[in-house]
């Protein structure tokens, strides 16, 4: 469908809030706490965040949770029942507040569970979650999105883009999906028609610092390299990236159980780990850091825009922020463009 | 079958056999019918086995799709999973997903002679292949079997060793470690690249499929080369830890390379194209 472009009064966001609400939507919003912002069930529109630039954690916990379960089971005399996770019972979310970034690392998420074999867990939950985008009108120096094909305002992954005019001004709403289109129709009142708006001069200055194109190409034969291990020197290896990451998909599968039940469940990982490909054996494929850090970089910029069509970052910028020992991604990726 | 793709079928163990120190086979059933009439694989594929309450653990199926109504496991007690399957009576319940994975090309083998070349735990993932063109035997020529472990009880399939060395129409060859023999051992004594060396292996018309521990692999491979074997005839199968089987939790690549969803089985061509991280 094409955007269907309309005008939200600065006075009507809340009682939009509320009328999201009261359909019975659970809603996720950036919120403080504990002296950090992050994606928190919000129940009242006063509880929102605004001054951030980003939260800590990613939107994706939302359609891939940190830990989940896949399947449930009882043991007893008779033998183990095994009972699939109810996917009826995942309830209808909202996430109010997404950034463009963290709306379009829905994309690579979902070329990943979706590549071969459907992820029908994941495909529910995105499927039952609808994304309020929220443009960016400030950044920092760590966001690069406009390096990596997105854009302050960009639309890509929103159900509905949200984006303020001037500091106190209203708010432009483009609608993009069905999804969008839905809460427009639950609340015509709300969404004003709006005239001719450039949005672009209410947005952040992203400045672009690489080329994805171009680190893609020299990747493709960059595996044997002195910067990998350059770059990782100081990497101790902690995995602060992943657990931030937005397009971040690996996980590990575990079995937790208590007394005669249990659950098997899917958890994030993280390539960063030693662990997280050595063998029983004591074997490890990628025994040093260099060769985690190259398979962080080569994953997102070679791998996975070869194998499925889609570059593995959204250019948030979490984690050059996260980093305890300060890596910066756009460093990093601007040294092996001009290496 | 549940849409849910991390679902395993329920089997049951029916039965199991003492293969070597550490090692068993397990025959599996499934529990449901329907699930045993939809189920199909190829040899070389692999899929995920589960204890419920410990976990999933990677291997192959080492039966041959030609034998229907059950599939067979050999696992060597290693890990937290291999321990809890160790200790799984005949009659217990596991988990299976599966199958993963590209296969052996069996077809493209039909009239060719095959060469197996195995080493320790890796006669399993072969074992599959072997029984398969046995079983076929008419649109194979030459089927030679070569194995090797450190000591006598090491070797797997014991009884199937015998069975195959009885048959007319297979040529087989054992061999344990130099000092891994028993008084009565009637094989050859030495490295499999060694033994491989003294039989003079004829690679015309012949594929060679090699699988073992990676010091064994790499000795053999230029003994082959050094007999003719071109890098398309030599095959392998590659393995690396996995939690789905489906390309998915992002751990078994090799470069670009999927080992649970582009292999395991390679040819030694596409070996050597990618890079050296496995």
């Amino acid at each position: 469908m094409s955007t269907d472009k309309r005008l939200v009064k600065k006075t009507s966001l809340d009682k939009l809030f509320d009328s999201i609400k009261q359909q019975g939507k659970t809603i996720f919003a950036p919120k403080l706490k504990n002296g950090k912002v992050n994606y928190e069930q919000v129940e009242r529109f006063s509880d929102i965040a605004t001054d951030y630039i980003q939260t800590t954690q990613s939107a994706k916990v939302v359609a891939f949770p940190r830990t989940e379960k896949i399947l449930d089971y009882t043991k007893s005399k008779e033998g183990i029942a095994v009972v699939e996770i109810d996917l009826q019972s995942i309830s209808e979310v909202v996430i109010w507040g997404v950034r463009p970034c963290d709306a379009a690392g829905f994309l690579p998420l979902s070329a990943i569970f979706n590549w071969d074999t459907k992820d029908i867990i994941y495909n529910t939950r995105l499927e039952k979650t609808t994304l309020i985008g929220f443009s960016c009108n400030k950044c920092d120096e760590s966001c690069f999105c406009t390096s990596v094909a997105g854009n302050p305002g960009g639309t890509e992954g929103s159900d509905m883009m949200l984006t303020q005019l001037g500091d106190n001004g209203d708010y432009l709403a483009e609608i993009i999906t069905e999804k969008g289109k839905t809460i427009v129709d639950k609340n015509p009142d709300l969404f004003e028609t709006a005239g001719e708006i450039d949005k672009q001069k209410y947005l952040a200055d992203v400045p672009v610092k690489f080329n994805q194109t171009e680190i893609k190409d020299k990747l493709a034969n960059f595996f044997e390299n002195e910067i990998w291990l350059q770059q990782s020197l100081r990497c101790i290896g902690c995995g602060a990236c992943a657990s931030v990451c937005p397009t971040c998909a690996c996980f590990d599968i575990q079995d937790e159980e208590h007394g005669k039940r249990g659950s098997r469940v899917r958890c994030w990982d993280n390539c960063g780990l030693s662990i997280f490909t050595l063998h029983t054996s004591g074997h490890n494929p990628r025994e040093y850091q260099s060769q985690r850090w190259r398979q962080r970089i080569l994953h997102k910029f070679s791998y996975m825009p070869e194998r499925l069509s889609v570059y593995g970052c959204s250019g948030c910028g979490r984690c050059s922020r996260a980093c305890p020992v300060d890596m910066n991604i756009i460093e990093h990726l601007t040294a092996i463009q001009e290496a | 079958m549940s849409e849910n793709i991390y679902m395993p079928y329920q089997m049951r163990i029916e039965k199991i056999t003492h293969e070597a120190p550490g090692v068993k086979t397990f025959r599996l059933k499934f529990i449901n019918e329907e699930d045993e009439n939809k189920f199909n694989f190829r040899a070389g594929q692999f899929g995920e086995y589960s204890v419920y309450g410990v976990g999933e653990s990677t291997f192959c199926v080492a039966s041959s799709p030609t034998r229907k109504g059950y599939i067979e496991c050999t696992f060597r007690q290693t890990g937290k999973v291999t321990s809890a399957l160790q200790r799984c009576e005949e009659g217990s319940v596991i988990g299976f997903r599966g199958p993963y994975g590209n296969v052996f090309p069996l077809e493209e083998w039909k009239g060719k002679s095959l060469l197996f070349i195995a080493g320790g735990i890796a006669l399993p993932p072969m074992r599959c292949v072997i029984w398969n063109a046995l079983d076929l035997r008419e649109n194979f020529k030459d089927i030679t079997i070569l194995y090797g472990a450190r000591t006598v009880p090491d070797l797997v399939y014991k009884h199937e060793l015998k069975e195959w060395a009885e048959r007319g129409d297979v040529k087989l060859v054992t061999t344990v470690d130099p000092g891994g023999e028993t008084p009565d051992w009637k094989g050859e004594i030495g490295f499999v690249p060694a033994v491989l060396e003294k039989m003079a292996p004829k690679s015309e018309n012949t594929i060679a499929i090699v699988c073992g521990p990676p010091i064994m692999i790499k000795y053999t491979f230029p003994v082959l080369d050094k007999f003719g074997f071109t890098d398309e005839t030599i095959y392998t199968t590659l393995e690396n830890r996995m939690k789905c089987g489906f390309g998915k939790c992002g751990r078994c690549n090799v470069g670009n390379v999927y080992v649970c969803k582009d292999g395991p089985v390679f040819n030694l061509k596409q070996l050597k194209e990618l890079p050296a991280e496995y």
